[in-house]
């Protein structure tokens, strides 16, 4: 043993050294910050829940930080299931969701807290149907796509529908584009498109947000997906729909949202575990206000009225 | 006329050859791997270079996560990555010290040796059901910073233990007769003589899986990491330990498959950012290896 | 590990240093045992959640059927054949991507190359291993699919071929590492024998090496197959996640691990969906078991065998 050695212990005790003081420091932040003393720092907002909803969530977080500074509003996604199961379990303040909460969830939240959960209407999403562009389609009917979507629905190929050979397609095969199954997104479309006793089919890819379906089905000549509107990009084309087979087929837009012609449109929820605090109730009277509206359209969704500014 | 002595027969070329090719043909399979991965880095490194910049590092994001930069995810990751080797790194390195240096052949020490090789062979998604199960629910810890930390420690866990064994091994048995012949206990020879000995292996095992601590999405993404938060930009102590964070493995991710209208150099910027943290870490590590074992006297 | 000689004057040693040496003996012995314990409260925390359900499945749906509704509202159905073998077809896939690959680069690293261009190599190696999945599956999803759909026979590019590709280039390094270990665990002897009946280097390893080795490359191997049977992120975002059998090389295909992933943050906790994933993540707990269970077998043999 030498002098080596001394300096290698040296150092090995300035690298310990380092480590504990690193500890102390993370533990020391950590207890001071861990336990908010209430009115004295921010105000905290747990917005969870729907993943259509979560850039329309986040973008009203950000304008409403400019409004009122003394409130932070945490957006995460997850999907509507997620957000109303964090209800249950009291961890959000605000659920949001792109369906309507269903009858047991509503009473498991009654059943723990002890108050009716309030229900909130923000806007619409109506949800696109979109192929690429080189596809010669252009419309579609309710029937035609459950009998592509559904179980047992015997529509596989473009041939069926007619459609001739589409460029860059390397398939005949109709390539479903469709979102895993605990998302809102596929809720309501099952519900509305397949039917409230059915199934879809196996064998679609099932993508994990709003936006992976507009990408994959831009790139992919064979293939049709369905997403919001508020996510449509310039490299896809969206489709008319049309209720039945040989009806016209109507675009998705805020006006046909509104009047009711467009038949895959659905609204927009967030809920709050009874009653809401005030500072809750007054992000809720915001975001349903005209500031916050504007918002809404300017997304891509569709706000409650029509005097908000068009969707772009 | 013979042929001139010393030169090659028939056999001899022929084996030759095959010599030759094999060489080329090996050569060409590590080409194969390591072309393509310098050419998918180079294209990644293009394609984020736009939004690369320091305040891209250190101001939050803006509208919608398209703009801004990368503030709170990157904080997340620090505090994730050194929560989780401060609490895997003690146990893991004491763990390995025990098993190599007290424990004896027996049934037991196999068992936990099976126990380490299972460990390290979870897949990431069963340590991320662990965590929820474990830390979220049944301690009670809710989705914070430290159930992501815990899981995340579990994971490193037995790579440490690995690594640090096998810089305890390293270091000659002779050390330790000569200690104990000495007339020192098993404790006295380990901190005087074999930890001092092994500490480099020690902290570059350690180091090494920051990379692998950083890049980890799956047990985060339930146990504590967020779609969007914002924080003091700058403030190094802006989260909590049981706040959810956000994380650059996370961000990626989301920013992939949720955020629209995005610029196309956004999430190549984040994986450059990750990536390049995570190399850079590892070649300081691969450094101070290489440095500290050309010191070494035996 | 040989005994220390007890020491000469040992009445002397005060006692509060021998205490605190038995204390500290304590503190090692509990760390040892921490890795049995968190692999049994994995297993344990895992099998919590998921044991509620565990009594009212259909074993042979769950095993045998590809119908996977979890949230149907008139027919739920928990079958995972299709993500059975989607796991098993996307590693199959990837270990004859990287089988030959990472063997032939084990067998150049340490048998064709010195010096300086093997400690490049090694670095190399070892940097494509620090690549986190995150990053794989990103590059899976904005890069290599659209070359696959571009310059391959594929539909879509989110498919079995993008995910086993990148699969293999993520258990590359486990191979080539665990490999060269085995390669230099074969004695020398073997080696210098070899050479000086005039064997060349190609056929040293072929006919001496690799025989020799077998155990320990079967090891590296079997280490290859529970890095990719286990990863997540890359095969979330590079099959393409579609519940299916693959029929084709170039067919979207679902994994076990994906579908937890996707699924999971979903699912409200507590419910009979929130209990199948882990019930999924069981069955993968025990798969990578086994196959580290006979990875250290195999390891075992070779150390059992040259030690």
């Amino acid at each position: 043993m030498g002098p080596e050695t001394g300096k290698k212990r040296a150092r090995g005790r300035r690298a310990g050294a380092l480590l504990a003081a690193l500890a102390l420091a993370a533990g020391v932040a950590g207890c001071a910050r861990s336990a908010p003393a209430p009115g004295a720092g921010k105000l905290v907002i747990q917005n969870i829940g729907s993943d259509t909803m979560v850039n329309l969530a986040q973008a009203w977080a950000e304008e409403y930080a400019a409004v009122a500074p003394e409130v932070s509003v945490e957006v995460s996604g997850g999907g509507s299931g997620l957000g109303i199961a964090a209800l249950l379990n009291g961890t959000a303040d605000i659920a949001n969701s792109s369906r309507r909460i269903e009858p047991e969830e509503k009473a498991r939240i009654s059943a723990r807290t002890g108050q009716e959960p309030r229900e909130f209407l923000v806007g619409f999403d109506a949800l696109s149907i979109y192929v690429h562009r080189n596809n010669p389609l252009e419309e579609i009917s309710l029937e035609d796509l459950h009998d592509i979507y559904a179980e047992g629905g015997p529509i596989d190929r473009w041939s069926q529908l007619g459609v001739p050979p589409i460029p860059g397609a390397r398939t005949d095969r109709i390539i479903r584009v469709s979102r895993q199954n605990n998302s809102g997104t596929y809720h309501y479309f099952r519900d509305v498109v397949c039917g409230r006793h059915a199934d879809f089919k196996l064998g679609s890819l099932d993508m994990n947000g709003s936006k992976d379906v507009v990408e994959l089905v831009s790139r992919t000549p064979a293939a049709i997906g369905y997403s919001g509107l508020g996510y449509q990009t310039d490299q896809v084309k969206m489709l008319r729909v049309a209720r039945r087979r040989g009806q016209r087929g109507v675009l998705p837009s805020v006006a046909t949202t509104l009047d009711q012609s467009y038949p895959i449109a659905r609204p927009m929820f967030m809920y709050t575990p009874g009653e809401p605090p005030p500072h809750v109730r007054q992000y809720l009277d915001w975001v349903l206000s005209p500031a916050g509206q504007k918002i809404v359209a300017l997304t891509g969704y569709v706000p409650l009225r029509t005097d908000a500014p068009a969707t772009p | 006329m013979n042929p001139p002595p010393f030169s090659p027969t028939p056999l001899v070329r022929r084996k030759l050859r095959q010599e030759r090719l094999a060489q080329a043909v090996l050569a060409g399979m590590v080409l194969a791997m390591v072309l393509p991965l310098v050419a998918l880095i180079t294209y990644l490194v293009v394609q984020g270079a736009p939004l690369l910049s320091w305040s891209f590092l250190t101001t939050n994001p803006t509208h919608g996560m398209r703009e801004g930069g990368i503030w709170p995810a990157l904080l997340g990751t620090i505090y994730l990555v050194v929560i989780a080797l401060l609490v895997a790194a003690p146990v893991g390195v004491l763990c390995a010290i025990y098993l190599n240096e007290y424990a004896g052949d027996n049934w037991l020490t196999r068992l936990i040796h099976l126990a380490v090789v299972n460990l390290a062979g979870v897949p990431s998604i069963v340590h991320a059901l662990f965590g929820l199960g474990a830390f979220v629910l049944f301690a009670g810890l809710g989705r914070s910073i430290l159930a992501a930390s815990l899981t995340l420690a579990i994971m490193t866990l037995p790579v440490i233990i690995a690594s640090t064994r096998e810089a305890l091994a390293a270091v000659p048995q002779a050390f330790r007769e000569a200690c104990w012949n000495l007339g020192a206990s098993r404790w006295q020879t380990i901190r005087h003589v074999v930890l001092p000995n092994a500490i480099s292996g020690i902290l570059t095992g350690v180091i090494l899986q920051v990379s692998r601590t950083a890049g980890e999405t799956a047990p985060i993404m339930f146990t504590g990491a967020v779609f969007y938060k914002k924080i003091a930009a700058g403030d190094p102590f802006a989260y909590a330990l049981n706040d959810q964070c956000m994380a650059l493995s996370m961000h990626l991710y989301t920013v992939t498959t949720q955020v629209t209208n995005a610029p196309a150099a956004l999430p190549y910027a984040i994986a450059v950012v990750l990536l390049g943290a995570v190399l850079a870490v590892n070649a300081t590590a691969i450094l101070l290896r290489t440095r500290l074992r050309a010191r070494q006297k035996w | 590990m040989n005994q220390p000689p007890a020491p000469l004057l040992r009445r002397e040693r005060p006692r509060l240093h021998r205490l605190a040496e038995r204390g500290l003996e304590w503190t090692l012995r509990a760390c040892g045992y921490s890795a049995i314990f968190f692999v049994l409260a994995i297993f344990l925390f895992v099998f919590r959640e998921g044991a509620p359900l565990l009594p009212k499945l259909d074993w042979a749906q769950v095993l045998f059927s590809p119908e996977w509704y979890p949230t149907s509202r008139v027919h739920v159905r928990y079958g995972v054949a299709a993500m059975i073998a989607g796991t098993l077809s996307v590693t199959a896939l990837a270990m004859v991507l990287a089988v030959p690959f990472g063997l032939g680069a084990a067998i150049f690293v340490s048998e064709f190359c010195t010096g300086r261009v093997k400690e490049t190599l090694k670095v190399v190696i070892e940097l494509l291993a620090a690549i986190p999945s995150i990053v794989w599956g990103f590059i899976g999803l904005s890069v290599t699919n659209h070359l696959i759909q571009r310059y391959l026979p594929a539909p879509v590019g989110l498919n079995l071929f993008n995910a086993a590709c990148l699969l293999a280039l993520m258990s590359v390094p486990i191979i080539v590492s665990i490999g060269e270990d085995a390669l230099k665990a074969v004695p020398d002897s073997y080696c210098e024998a070899a050479l000086a009946l005039g064997a060349t280097r190609w056929q040293t390893v072929h006919r001496v090496l690799l025989p020799a080795a077998r155990n320990g490359l079967l090891a590296a191997v079997l280490l290859g197959v529970g890095r990719a049977i286990g990863e997540t992120m890359a095969v979330l975002m590079a099959t393409g996640h579609a519940n299916q059998f693959p029929h084709s090389l170039f067919d979207p295909i679902r994994t076990l691990t994906a579908t937890i992933a996707a699924e999971l943050g979903e699912t409200a906790v507590g419910s009979d969906h929130y209990r199948m994933l882990f019930v999924i993540g069981l069955m993968l707990f025990t798969i990578t078991f086994i196959v580290n269970l006979l990875a250290d077998l195999a390891v075992r043999g070779v150390r059992g065998k040259t030690g």
